[in-house]
């Protein structure tokens, strides 16, 4: 059994433990749509998260755990800077502009090659990461969201997701929640992206566009947003399908996307929907 | 020299405001961000190579078939994908993600069918004579492109302004439902909107194909990463913003090649659309989207 979990180990340690941090970026934007902002700027805090820990593992020989503060600290000091002005969108106008957001992001990155490398991106970040970091973050991230969503604060969300005009009059600061789950979601991507720097060696600013915001978004909607097992299902599936698909080559990417669009067609609510869960055990008892 | 950059840069800006055009006619009109839009510009590009390396098509009419093939991909996305989605009362958020979705499907299969590789026109497809036209040097090609690019933007603009039909699509526009009552066929115009827009992005990817001579599957990403800025510069959903923002995006570019250099061409046009976002993130014409209670 442990010669057999030591050969598993060796050869999906990283599969398994990107899982865990593209967990950590699903519920980043779970936080975000469950208090109704479509914002897709997660892949840049993310992207920023990680090159803050790089730069100062690599050139100021920090520490991990600070390097780790640095990592979340500073995407949320940059979401509370550029949520003032676009949490006034709503929407998908609020998806654009971030998205937007997102692409200045990648060509600050792509253009300040003194400090990030540019293009080459940064190479030989120390291998700092274990595989207990990730699993610590995820339960943390978990149990706080968890506790969240049952307090004030999630209730309150709640309400301004359903409708922002109608919790605003019932006296809930609109703004100053939504400036919350903005910040608190780049600090769980921030999170994610210091430790999949110090996981994976190598980190470059393509990294952390628009296919990254994309994916992101994939997870969680494939998963379903009713609740926090959605976003891990998600990310579990979409880290785990390209690893099956191999043998379709060329045409895997192809079927990623038709995944995608049958979703979104047939299972509006995510796989992971507890009402038609519950819908199906009752049949089957019958 | 200035007039020559002048010049590169309207060719420039006519194709991202024509791309842009269709981008946010189907966000005008149908409320939908449609990601797929920069595969169905590379749709574009690789039917007119198709007609014109395997069945020997004119330029003319190579342009006409893009226009045509791109169009139907866009009636086909809206109906098979767009029109169920619809009949849901989906959110915006769903029907952008199932387009996420198509946009990624048909890279990935062109890149099946066709390769990954940069495929070309042949070269005596358009003639590479240089006109001289006020000290000022245009390639054959590049004064298509502007007069092939105004004239369907003039044509999108008429029908819009001018015409019953425009009147009925600006209906629309406002609310779907009071057209459906004033007995305006909503359904029908969504086809002829994806359609239509799906046709401009078509014409798009062949002349940015021709311009740069290269045709490849994954051509129409960044084209779709200009369009969001474009029409977040114009303001979402407003034709006269696309056309504005298109011919502005393609002036900073040109200009930051120019003066400043190469490198900086995405980030000034990215740094403008940046600042956009912080001082006025509704566009320049759009308008203040907050609901007051």
């Amino acid at each position: 059994m442990m010669e057999w979990f030591d050969g598993f180990w060796s050869i999906y340690s990283n599969l398994v433990l990107t899982i865990g941090i593209n967990a950590l970026l699903a519920l980043s934007i779970w936080l975000t749509l469950s208090c109704g902002l479509l914002a897709m700027a997660n892949a840049a805090f993310m992207g920023v998260g990680a090159y803050t820990a790089a730069i100062l593992t690599m050139n100021f020989g920090a520490p991990f755990p600070l390097a780790l503060a640095g990592g979340i600290a500073a995407p949320t000091l940059l979401a509370l800077v550029i949520g003032g002005p676009t949490l006034r969108l709503s929407g998908v106008y609020l998806a654009m502009a971030t998205l937007g957001f997102g692409e200045v992001v990648r060509v600050t990155i792509l253009n300040a090659e003194s400090v990030t490398g540019g293009a080459l991106g940064l190479n030989g970040i120390p291998q700092l990461t274990e595989w207990w970091h990730v699993v610590a973050a995820l339960v943390g991230t978990l149990l706080i969201l968890w506790r969240l969503r049952r307090s004030r604060i999630g209730r309150a969300f709640e309400a301004i997701k359903e409708d922002d005009v109608a919790a605003s009059l019932m006296g809930i600061a609109v703004r100053s929640h939504k400036m919350l789950a903005f910040a608190l979601g780049a600090a769980i991507a921030g999170l994610a992206g210091a430790l999949n720097a110090h996981l994976t060696f190598f980190i470059g600013p393509s990294e952390y566009g628009f296919d990254r915001a994309v994916d992101i978004l994939t997870m969680t909607i494939l998963g379903g947003t009713s609740a926090l097992t959605g976003p891990v299902l998600g990310a579990l599936i979409v880290t785990v399908l390209p690893e099956l698909l191999r043998g379709f080559k060329d045409f895997r990417t192809m079927i990623n996307g038709a995944i995608l669009v049958i979703i979104v067609l047939f299972l509006p609510k995510g796989l992971w929907d507890p009402q038609r869960l519950r819908q199906l055990v009752r049949r089957g008892a019958h | 020299m200035l007039e020559q950059q002048l010049v590169n840069a309207l060719s420039l800006g006519c194709v991202y405001a024509l791309f842009a055009l269709g981008f946010t006619l189907v966000f005008g009109v149908l409320g939908v961000i449609n990601l797929s839009h920069g595969a169905i510009f590379m749709i574009g590009a690789y039917s007119a190579l198709q007609v014109v390396t395997r069945l020997g098509f004119p330029l003319w009419a190579s342009l006409a078939s893009a226009f045509f093939i791109a169009g139907a991909f866009g009636l086909a996305i809206d109906f098979l994908v767009l029109r169920p989605l619809r009949r849901r009362g989906a959110p915006h958020l769903i029907p952008m993600i199932a387009t996420i979705g198509l946009g990624i499907f048909f890279n990935s299969a062109a890149q099946g069918l066709f390769g990954a590789e940069n495929l070309r026109f042949p070269t005596d497809l358009v003639p590479d004579t240089q006109l001289r036209f006020l000290g000022v040097q245009i390639s054959v090609l590049e004064v298509a492109i502007i007069v092939l690019s105004v004239a369907l933007m003039a044509a999108l603009l008429v029908v819009m302004r001018k015409t019953q039909l425009g009147r009925a699509l600006r209906a629309i526009a406002e609310s779907p439902k009071a057209a459906a009552l004033l007995g305006i066929n909503v359904e029908g115009l969504f086809y002829l909107t994806s359609f239509t827009a799906a046709a401009l992005g078509g014409v798009a990817g062949v002349l940015v194909a021709l311009y740069s001579n290269a045709v490849f599957p994954l051509m129409g990403q960044p084209m779709l990463h200009k369009g969001i800025a474009v029409i977040i510069l114009g303001g979402m959903g407003d034709i006269r913003g696309a056309l504005i923002g298109g011919l502005f995006l393609g002036f900073a570019e040109v200009m930051s090649v120019a003066y400043i250099g190469s490198t900086m061409r995405d980030a000034v046009a990215f740094g403008l659309l940046f600042l956009v976002l912080l001082l006025r993130p509704q566009g320049m014409f759009g308008k203040v989207l907050e609901r007051k209670a």
